[in-house]
């Protein structure tokens, strides 16, 4: 098992290199011009110029990515070409809101989603199983941040139980975090709970047809020991394969719920930047979700053993 | 019977669960509740963007602008009526017009306690100039600007250059803001990183967020000046404790939590938004910007078809003000027709050279007859399209179709507003990533005289606004206009010089639109200016 962790955080050492090449080379092929964003309207082409050089951006392509890697291999991302600010602080900033609120998310979704799952599964083919089914084709289907705005009207609004948004960090105390992540990480969940309720019925479905499930109901073995011992934790694999990418997904990409919220997460980061072609930025953030989810499938294959004793690296 | 009774006993007992359960939910809520707002002396307000840049002067950002107003002073200020007045400085022009001494006020400090001098002023003075079309007038006229003592700056001409006092006051993008030697000192090339100033807030550096939050606390050894605030002249008088500027991007969410009192101010709410604050009893409109601002369109001078200037002249017959208006913004309240490139209610306001068409219906019928005239050969015309940008998105599209009605043939490019910015300044040709027309808007005091208006720079290729309008005669009249002693003379001049821009087609000015920001009814005292101004405003408990 070591020797397979070893080799995995080895082998991603190339693909990060990969995607930093990619990373750079892309950003540079759009139109964009961050000299011209900082400068406004009423800048001389003399002028642009002059801040073009200032930011460095006058030198050849692959002597800016010389550049860069040799920043990289330091460990400082850089600093943003608009604000000054270095990227890691920009990222610091942000990374506590996004891991917070995916976390939250990821958890309520599980604790919600496998048992109905479970629950759809168990009654296959009755009222119970089209009503579970329903609930996840609405949750997959309606917008988030309709979900998010009516959430908000509702519970914020109208019963004035919540903030309407914001995000508040958890060292400023825990109920105020809890109660402004709380309408957000229900929103986030509604998609969540959909895929996974989804993914456990059609995993526990396909186990509960197998012979050993037959078996131990022969053998006088409970309903709910069937269910939960049995089934489910051999059907876990793909259950997990999806939490774990839903996971890296709540990382990199929530900016419609970041914004319907007003949380200072990764995702509104990462579109601030592209619109203002701050490259650094962009490039440290890209690198960071990449190192995300070459974690977290490590993470997600290294559980397969623990679920399923067949499985060995 | 029985069943009757043990029927309300059930009742009961899951009325009592009921009952439990959300006793057990709100002390729950109220336990995880936060303490309630007890900083009754912070201002939370949604600006029109973030924050990003925090350097006034490389930047014509209005964000950024606004930021200067919050840190910085400037040595002279200007008024409603638009009269320069003193600010940091006391001022004197020599007779013959060609000395101004500027002497500082006593007790000026820096926020880091260091007393402000006149060489910290000379050198924010010539960093400025170097990024402000109008300072770098001044300073072409300029002998010397020197520091005579701590407290007095003076500025010798070559020539009378009339507008030196307004310039020292300008209101809008580039401020003269007025910063530390060793801040100022930085190439106006480079952002500064030192938020030093000597302004009534001062920027708490380690709660800033770049796009997310910036915080101003106020600075207790601020002296405001005794004359009462107009504009941002007069005193600057702090009434709260801090300022939060915090962004949003979605404005739903922005309303909503003003509506909650969450925040207490929303500089730009959408005005498809405005109707659902009127039915709140807590939030108030508010115009801070009196003068409004102006939506255009501007062409490329560069390349056919309009190099031709009846070509340019027939796209201007084609287009009016009424419909991009109600496209943009809808709701008449919010719009005003207005001819003249100066803007309406301003003093130099003209209707000079202004086809009637343009505040009619247009004139699609004498727009195909000049394109005709003129030979126009069918060449698409590429208007650059923003779609990201509420304010700037619906001018291309009725452009266009006004273009096309008139028999032009027209490519609209959609693309955000960023890469437009990018895009509007190359003077490649139309297949190599040029362009032919794109349309942005100007608050008032950016556009109201022939000085500042950045689209009356007529000096092309070299040091014209993007389009490069190449006109050495407009560019004589600026300088008469620089020269002019009084106001009759330059409104003489002025309109002189807005027949002269319209004969060019240097823009096609589309109309004037005023959008209220919003604010809860706590707040009292905000200021009207050329931006949305945070001293003299209280907040009541």
């Amino acid at each position: 098992m070591l020797a397979y962790f070893s080799r995995r955080v080895l082998a991603a050492i190339p693909v990060m290199g990969v995607v930093a090449l990619f990373v750079f080379l892309l950003l540079r092929l759009p139109p964009g011009d961050p000299a011209a964003i900082i400068a406004g309207d009423t800048a001389t082409p003399a002028q642009l110029e002059a801040i073009r050089s200032g930011l460095g951006l006058d030198k050849p392509i692959p002597v800016q990515f010389i550049t860069w890697i040799g920043q990289l291999a330091q460990g400082d991302l850089g600093t943003s070409l608009i604000s000054k600010t270095p990227v890691t602080t920009l990222i610091g900033q942000r990374l506590g809101p996004t891991l917070s609120l995916a976390l939250i998310t990821m958890v309520l979704s599980i604790v919600i989603a496998v048992p109905l799952g479970v629950l759809a599964a168990w009654k296959h083919g009755t009222f119970v199983d089209s009503i579970v089914m329903a609930i996840s084709v609405l949750g997959f289907s309606v917008p988030v941040f309709v979900i998010g705005y009516v959430l908000i009207q509702v519970f914020a609004i109208n019963l004035r139980w919540f903030p309407v948004q914001g995000f508040s960090n958890i060292e400023n105390g825990l109920g105020p975090f809890a109660l402004r992540a709380t309408l957000p990480a229900f929103t986030l969940a509604s998609i969540y709970v959909a895929l996974i309720a989804r993914m456990t019925r059609a995993s526990l479905l396909d186990v509960l047809g197998e012979d050993y499930i037959r078996t131990a109901r022969a053998k006088g073995v409970t309903e709910r020991k069937v269910l939960f011992r049995h089934a489910l934790r051999n059907s876990a694999v793909p259950i997990l394969t999806v939490i774990g990418t839903g996971f890296a997904l709540l990382i990199s990409g929530v900016v419609v719920t970041e914004s319907v919220f007003n949380i200072p997460g990764l995702g509104r980061l990462i579109v601030d930047a592209v619109l203002a072609r701050d490259y650094p930025v962009i490039q440290g953030l890209i690198l960071l979700t990449s190192g995300i989810y070459v974690l977290i499938n490590l993470l997600v294959d290294l559980s397969y053993s623990l679920l399923d004793p067949r499985i060995r690296y | 019977m029985i069943w009757f009774k043990s029927g309300a006993s059930a009742r009961k007992r899951s009325t009592t669960a009921a009952l439990t359960m959300a006793s057990v939910v709100a002390l729950g809520l109220a336990i995880l509740a936060p303490a309630a707002h007890a900083a009754g002396t912070t201002i939370r307000a949604v600006m029109h963007s973030g924050l990003r840049v925090l350097d006034p002067i490389i930047t014509t950002a209005h964000i950024t602008r606004n930021h200067g107003y919050m840190i910085y002073d400037t040595l002279l200020s200007m008024d409603s009526n638009y009269k320069p007045q003193p600010q940091m400085a006391e001022y004197k022009v020599s007779d013959d017009g060609l000395t101004y001494t500027l002497t500082l006020r006593e007790g000026l400090l820096w926020h880091d306690g260091t007393p402000v001098t006149a060489e910290d002023c000379v050198a924010s003075l010539k960093r400025w100039a170097q990024r402000d079309t109008g300072g770098q007038m001044m300073m072409d006229v300029t002998e010397s600007l020197t520091a005579a003592d701590a407290r007095t700056i003076v500025l010798k001409l070559k020539q009378p250059f009339a507008p030196v006092l307004d310039m020292l006051a300008k209101p809008s993008s580039v401020v003269p803001f007025m910063m530390p030697k060793k801040v100022a000192e930085t190439p106006s090339t480079e952002s500064i990183t030192d938020q030093t100033g000597s302004g009534p807030f001062k920027f708490v550096k380690g709660e800033f967020q770049p796009g997310v939050k910036v915080v101003y606390e106020k600075f207790d050894k601020y002296i405001p000046r005794k004359e009462p605030p107009s504009w941002t002249a007069g005193g600057k008088v702090v009434k709260v404790d801090r300022v939060e500027w915090i962004n949003m991007p979605d404005a739903q969410t922005a309303l909503n939590a003003l509506g909650s009192g969450e925040i207490d101010y929303m500089e730009a709410p959408p005005v498809d938004l405005l109707p659902m604050a009127e039915g709140n009893r807590d939030l108030r409109k508010f115009i801070w910007n009196p003068l409004g601002s102006q939506t255009m369109g501007r062409m490329n001078f560069l390349y056919p078809p309009f190099d031709n200037v009846k070509i340019r002249r027939a796209a201007m017959l084609a287009m009016n003000q009424e419909d991009v208006l109600s496209a943009l913004i809808g709701n008449p309240d919010y719009y005003k027709i207005c001819a003249s490139m100066y803007g309406c209610g301003v003093p130099l306001e003209t209707n000079a050279g202004a086809p009637p068409s343009l505040t009619l219906k247009g004139d699609p019928k004498a727009a195909q007859a000049l394109l005709k005239e003129a030979g126009y050969d069918g060449t698409p015309v590429v208007i650059l399209q923003p779609t990201d940008v509420i304010t700037t998105a619906a001018q291309p599209v009725v452009a266009a179709q006004a273009l096309r009605a008139a028999g032009f043939k027209v490519v609209l490019q959609p693309m955000d507003w960023q890469t437009l910015v990018t895009r509007r300044a190359s003077q490649a040709p139309i297949a190599e990533g040029g362009w032919h027309m794109f349309f942005t808007n100007w608050i008032g005091a950016e556009v109201w005289t022939p000085l500042v208006n950045p689209m009356m720079n007529a000096r092309g290729k070299k040091g014209g606004f993007f389009g490069w309008m190449d006109d050495p005669e407009i560019e004589a009249m600026r300088v008469s206009f620089a020269a002019a002693k009084t106001l009759e003379e330059q409104k003489a001049i002025a309109a002189k010089i807005q027949q002269r821009a319209y004969d060019d087609v240097a823009y096609v000015p589309l109309g004037t639109y005023i959008i209220p920001a919003l604010y809860r009814t706590s707040l009292s005292g905000l200021l009207q200016g050329p931006a949305p101004l945070f001293w003299n405003v209280k907040k009541a408990n």
